[in-house]
């Protein structure tokens, strides 16, 4: 599907903690990521499991305090990004690596035009002078189908849609190695985000743009990702291709939330949720995190935290049936 | 054909005339403003008025030189708003009250919002430890009322027109720092902060760029008013002695040798206490239309 298949983003043993003065928040622990050149990859999972604060951690912009990465590496080009200086860092940052956030609404500076915050990018990355750079801001507006005669404009003339268009222009001003989109189209409307996802495939294929899609509904990854990543409570639990994943989820979690996902060739009266609530990230519980709502769970579950399991070729599972301890099919 | 010709040309008009600067726009917006634009107006007099100052009336013989003749005469054709008690001409020496007035309220105001400003910016956008320290330090300051402040900074420098606009300055630091601090408090826990930070600007760059324009409308606001306060408090300081030195003319000292005349000589105080109101509504009136003008969000 990709077109090379050089190694992008290679994330080992991700650990990521806030300390407060209520508890230490364990908001990433241990997440594996590997993504390839112009590779999209689906990171799906509820409010709280962490989704954020590992797209936060990528771009070493977790507020610190509270904030702090405690553990692992974070391989990109081959150089890790635990390691660079910050100076180093700020020239990645919106260069190679930019990030697409939540809201539009209040991602956009509102005193500055929309031509001046893809021109500043564009300024602080590229050796170009003033005009250049705001004809360049013009050029991106236009590719992400604004007229370039809106630069001057300022964000509150633009609707909901139109702004996180310009976000998108501001995040490929650079022409980035990875795109981290996060929620991009949550706080859009349904038919406004077909357009916005329509335009980051497009634009990512052009460029060849990595991308990691941060979504909590299925429906967008299945239209725009290559992989999928599924998080709960700060872990992945599974992981697979997009193919694999949708024909043939196994992690009792993920089968869950397709449980959850209205069927249009089945008629049922009500949908069968996940039930009960995240955990509280301040106090995990021992085990394997997803236990206390597992269909399947035993008692070694609460005990023995799961392995990551290779049950098919790049699909990965966390959970005790496919370490062959717990004696249960997990279906559909 | 034709038309779809003028259609375009139209567009590139439209075009062209959306080129402006932001200066440009906020003034376009400012014009509208009617109260603003009055503001503006008697301001501008007043400016021109203290520019020119030595061209309408000569200092050595008008302004200061003793004419008891004359003295406490009423407004006349030759001396339009009357005479002091010295028999000198009170709209000459309101002229050349305008030039110290002005040059203090400005650059005092000036002083208090570049200290307090970048004291209030680092506070608030750093925090910690930084934050509590220079705060404390505000506090204090605070705690002494401003125009106590300024009279023993007069005292301890002497008067003198520098130390009267660092006195009056200073006095008003930690108001400006603790607005400024306010405002970036809240501005830096906003989204598009962190948007900057990600596409790789730097703490300068955030600073600069995104946090002190959107900040910069309480400063504004507060800061027309403060020069209107500084004039004040120059009156003041000058009221009691402490400030421009007799015979120099300044609309507060002006004010304080006509008190004692106020029974037989009424224009001796009103007119510079005239003045001082009028300067001050202007300023308040310029400052109200400069916040809606630099909001773009109030833009029709």
């Amino acid at each position: 599907m990709s077109k090379s298949k050089n190694k992008l983003l290679n994330i080992e043993d991700l650990g990521i903690e806030y300390v407060t003065e209520d508890g230490t928040v364990k908001a990433v622990n241990g997440i594996e990521i590997k993504l390839n050149e112009g590779e999209t990859l689906g990171l799906v999972g509820e409010t709280g499991a962490g989704k954020t604060t590992t797209a936060l951690g990528i771009m070493r912009l977790v507020p610190n305090p509270p904030g702090k990465i405690v553990s692992g590496k974070i391989e990109f080009e081959g150089s890790n990004l635990l390691d660079v200086s910050e100076e180093e860092m700020r020239m990645i940052r919106g260069n190679k690596i930019s990030m697409i956030f939540q809201d539009p609404m209040t991602s956009l500076n509102p005193v500055m035009t929309v031509g001046q915050q893809i021109a500043e990018v564009i300024e602080i990355h590229q050796d170009l002078s003033r005009q250049e750079a705001a004809k360049k801001s013009e050029e991106m507006l236009e590719l992400v189908g604004i007229p370039g005669s809106r630069a001057n404009d300022y964000p509150h003339q633009f609707s909901g849609g139109m702004k996180q268009r310009v976000v998108i222009a501001i995040s490929l001003a650079c022409n980035p190695q990875l795109l981290i989109a996060d929620e991009p189209t949550t706080a859009l409307d349904v038919t406004i985000q077909a357009q916005v996802l329509d335009l980051m495939n497009n634009l990512k294929k052009e460029f060849n743009t990595a991308m990691i899609l941060i979504t909590h509904d299925l429906g967008v990854v299945s239209e725009v990702c290559d992989k999928v990543a599924i998080m709960y409570a700060g872990e992945i639990i599974e992981s697979a291709t997009l193919e694999q994943l949708f024909t043939n989820p196994r992690h009792p979690y993920t089968v869950g939330l397709f449980g959850s996902i209205p069927n249009l060739e089945e008629e049922t009266d009500r949908l069968s949720p996940v039930k009960g609530l995240m955990p509280d990230p301040t106090d995990l519980p021992s085990g394997c995190k997803f236990h206390p709502r597992c269909p399947y769970a035993k008692d070694i579950c609460a005990k023995q935290d799961p392995n990551s399991t290779e049950i098919e070729a790049q699909h990965k599972v966390k959970c005790l049936i496919y370490e062959g301890l717990i004696d249960a099919e997990v279906k559909r | 054909m034709t038309s779809t010709l003028a259609d375009k040309s139209r567009t590139t008009l439209k075009k062209k005339n959306k080129k402006r600067s932001q200066w440009a726009e906020v003034w376009r917006r400012l014009k509208k403003n009617k109260m603003a634009m009055l503001g503006l107006a008697i301001l501008a007099v007043l400016i021109l008025g203290a520019v020119f100052a030595p061209w309408i009336a000569d200092y050595d013989e008008v302004v200061i030189k003793l004419d008891l003749v004359n003295r406490l005469q009423g407004p006349s054709a030759e001396n339009l708003l009357g005479t002091d008690e010295f028999g000198r001409d009170i709209l000459a020496r309101m002229i050349w009250g305008a030039r110290v007035s002005l040059r203090v309220g400005i650059l005092a105001v000036g002083i208090s919002i570049l200290i307090g400003g970048s004291l209030g910016a680092i506070a608030g956008f750093y925090g910690g430890k930084l934050d509590t320290v220079i705060m404390r330090i505000m506090d204090i300051f605070l705690a002494i009322p401003g125009i106590l402040l300024a009279i023993a900074i007069v005292s301890a420098l002497g008067p003198s027109l520098i130390n009267l606009m660092i006195a009056i300055g200073i006095s008003s630091v930690p108001s400006y720092a603790r607005i400024v601090r306010a405002s970036v408090l809240s501005i830096r826990e906003q989204e598009f902060i962190e948007a900057a930070r990600a596409i790789g600007a730097n703490d300068t760059r955030i600073i600069l760029k995104h946090i002190i324009p959107n900040a910069l409308a309480p400063v504004i606001v507060q800061g027309t008013l403060g020069v209107a306060g500084a004039i004040l408090s120059t009156a003041g300081l000058s009221f009691i002695g402490l400030g421009i030195q007799p015979p120099a003319p300044e609309w507060g000292a002006m004010l304080a040798t006509g008190r004692a005349f106020l029974r037989d000589a009424w224009h001796v105080t009103t007119f510079p206490g005239l003045a001082i109101m009028i300067t001050i509504l202007a300023l308040n009136l310029v400052g109200d239309g400069l916040r809606d003008a630099l909001d773009p969000r109030l833009k029709q």
